[in-house]
């Protein structure tokens, strides 16, 4: 059984939601949607998992703590410690409070950049990165939705797709 | 629409008919477009001031710190001053786009782009004061913990001085990351629309290939919320920590513990200043005012108004906590301060920063553009006067009356400052001529809920403001 992939191309985000809801009602896959700008509510409508960037920011903002702690520990205290204008440096919770901007800058530098960088790798996102949307207009102010199905249900969603106010249809097979 | 719904209440944030091509048109027609005359006029002089600027530094570096104007007395005057002036300008950018995400302020929409191009921009000018005054720049890995030949020699994390290199290098990178990933689809918008080849190259390379995907807004969106969040926190701590530069000091005018709260509504207030100053002209030129409307400068006079209030009452709480406290130092300190050779320097600060922007109490004066864009620069003059004050005068006369001293800036110290007004708008103009200056994905996520036409139909009957200000103008 050979795959075809429906392109069905919208001119509203309203309209566009709509067509998702009925669609996925319907028992069809959407396999993506390419939209200009964030359509609030989509990712619920299409059924995707929460995004758990957030969590890792958490974990890359923690390891940041930890590694300025331990970076100031080892620096000031272990490594060699110094008497700078007569208040030397004998114990980690004596300097403590002396380490604490640096040791919340660290903990935002890594939350930081770190998730950024896990958004960027997870999205394939990087300079000379090719972009994958099926259209140019999908950056501008048309919506694609891309179902994949079996030959044989093409006709019936075809005909679902025409009473969502879709502007234009388009098949591939794979 | 129901799911655009808007109370009426609220004002439209784009005037007129947009549509969402339209807002596409609208936000490339600079870049697509060939720059104005002004534009070259005003480049030329930005560049020829940077040009001269960046002589003033090599002569500088070349020749010694000797050539400024610091003598034994006043050791800090003109560097730190703009190095601060500098930082406080790059507060209003991620203020703006962080602050005002979190607390869901649609406004900010407009004007995000811009005012964090603008912070970053700031900063990299603040950047250079510290770098230049080492004296041997070649030495500036110093900062860094790098393990060296020295022992390993480590750097003091005891020293404000140093949480400031902290503080400075991840705000300055943490706004680009902001910035650069809020761009990203806007470059792709540019690249899908691009004819020319070298032009589809380049916006194809700075969008890293986005591609629009429902995943991918679920993650751009998650990811700016958790980046506001974590850059709330982040912009007041760095001017806390460039407050802390003076406040940990034991000298009287330094050794106070309201800097911090003081130094970060400076900064906001100074930072608003300036992207009031850039926008009223940016919008005229790049023919934007159905975005950056009359009531976005209301906001940011309103914000200007509330932030000089709070640096007005700062001022007022020094001289009394120095009157209190009973330490004739200090209290000497502040006397000095008003009343002493720089008396001028304090009038002007007083003047500018809290009498200033009281005028905005008044409807008619802070919705006049020509106003509000005075204004701007006063406040900005002003918060260059309030760092001075607090710099200069804390030092000039210090315990030994004999070794009391006035400070003079030579015109090395003048050069490198136009200089760096210079560099800071050769990077604004060029960043305005191929940058996407508005978040265009964002306007367009909002355009329905809060677009004056999807209001006015929606809303039925009811007249928006400016469709009655059409109909005066039509009479």
């Amino acid at each position: 059984m050979s795959q075809i992939i429906i392109q069905a191309t919208y001119d509203d985000d309203d309209v566009l939601m709509n067509a998702v809801k009925k669609v996925r009602a319907e028992n069809f896959t959407i396999k993506e949607v390419y939209t200009p700008f964030p359509v609030h509510g989509l990712d619920v409508a299409m059924g995707l998992k929460k995004s758990r960037l957030a969590i890792t920011s958490f974990i890359y903002g923690f390891i940041g703590l930890c590694f300025a702690v331990w970076m100031m520990n080892y620096m000031m205290i272990d490594d060699w410690p110094q008497d700078i204008g007569g208040k030397p440096s004998f114990s980690f919770a004596e300097n403590s409070p002396s380490f604490i901007p640096i040791i919340f800058e660290m903990s935002v530098y890594f939350a930081a950049h770190l998730m950024v960088i896990t958004f960027y790798m997870r999205s394939k996102l990087w300079p000379f990165k090719k972009a994958e949307n099926p259209h140019p207009k999908t950056t501008d102010d048309q919506f694609v939705m891309e179902i994949y199905t079996e030959a044989e249900k093409q006709e019936a969603l075809s005909s679902l797709i025409a009473s969502t106010g879709s502007i234009s249809i388009q098949s591939n097979s794979q | 629409m129901a799911s655009h719904y808007e109370a009426p209440i609220r004002k439209p944030l784009i005037s007129g008919k947009k549509s969402y091509h339209e807002i596409t048109k609208d936000i490339v027609a600079p870049i697509e477009g060939k720059a104005s005359r002004l534009w070259w006029i005003v480049f030329s002089i930005s560049l020829a001031a940077f040009l001269w600027g960046t002589g003033a530094i090599i002569y500088t570096i070349g020749t010694g710190i000797g050539v400024w104007g610091l003598n034994k007395t006043v050791g800090w005057a003109w560097d730190i001053t703009n190095f601060v002036w500098w930082v406080g300008i790059g507060h209003a950018g991620t203020l703006i786009s962080a602050v005002l995400l979190l607390f869901r302020q649609r406004w900010r929409m407009a004007i995000n782009r811009s005012a964090e191009a603008m912070t970053i921009f700031a900063v990299m000018q603040a950047g250079l004061f510290p770098l230049i005054h080492m004296g041997r720049v070649w030495n500036a890995h110093y900062v860094f913990p790098i393990p060296n030949q020295y022992g390993s020699l480590w750097t003091n994390f005891n020293s404000p001085l140093l949480w400031d290199v902290f503080a400075i290098s991840t705000y300055l990178s943490v706004s680009l990351v902001f910035w650069w990933t809020g761009l990203l689809p806007d470059f792709a918008m540019i690249r899908d629309r691009a004819v020319k080849p070298f032009q589809k190259k380049i916006y194809g390379l700075l969008s890293f290939g986005w591609s629009g995907r429902a995943k991918d807004w679920q993650r751009f969106e998650e990811v700016s919320l958790v980046l506001a969040g974590l850059a709330t926190p982040l912009v007041l701590s760095v001017h806390t920590i460039v407050s802390f530069d003076f406040a940990t000091a034991v000298i009287p005018g330094w050794h106070t513990t309201i800097f911090p709260p003081y130094f970060v509504a400076g900064a906001v207030f100074s930072g608003f200043a300036m992207v009031n100053t850039l926008l009223i002209i940016m919008r005229k030129v790049c023919n934007l005012e159905a975005y950056i409307t009359v009531g976005h400068i209301e906001l940011m006079n309103i914000i200007i108004m509330i932030t000089g209030s709070i640096v007005g009452c700062a001022y007022i709480t020094e001289l009394f906590i120095a009157w209190y406290s009973g330490v004739e130092y200090e209290q000497y300190a502040f006397l000095n301060r008003a009343t002493g050779p720089y008396w001028w320097a304090y009038l002007l600060m007083m003047t500018c920063n809290v009498f200033s922007p009281q005028f905005m109490w008044f409807k008619k004066l802070r919705t006049s553009i020509l106003f509000s864009f005075i204004i701007s620069i006063v406040v900005n003059i002003g918060m260059w006067f309030e760092r001075f004050v607090i710099i200069v005068t804390s030092l000039h006369r210090d315990y030994l009356p004999s070794s009391w001293t006035m400070f003079s800036p030579t015109f090395v110290d003048i050069s490198i400052y136009i200089g760096t007004i210079g560099f800071f708008f050769v990077l604004f103009l060029l960043y305005a001529r191929t940058f996407p200056v508005i978040a265009q994905a964002e306007v367009k996520s909002i355009l329905k809920s809060s677009g004056d036409h999807f209001k006015r139909l929606r809303d039925g009957g009811e007249k928006t403001e400016t469709q009655q200000n059409e109909k005066k103008e039509e009479q």
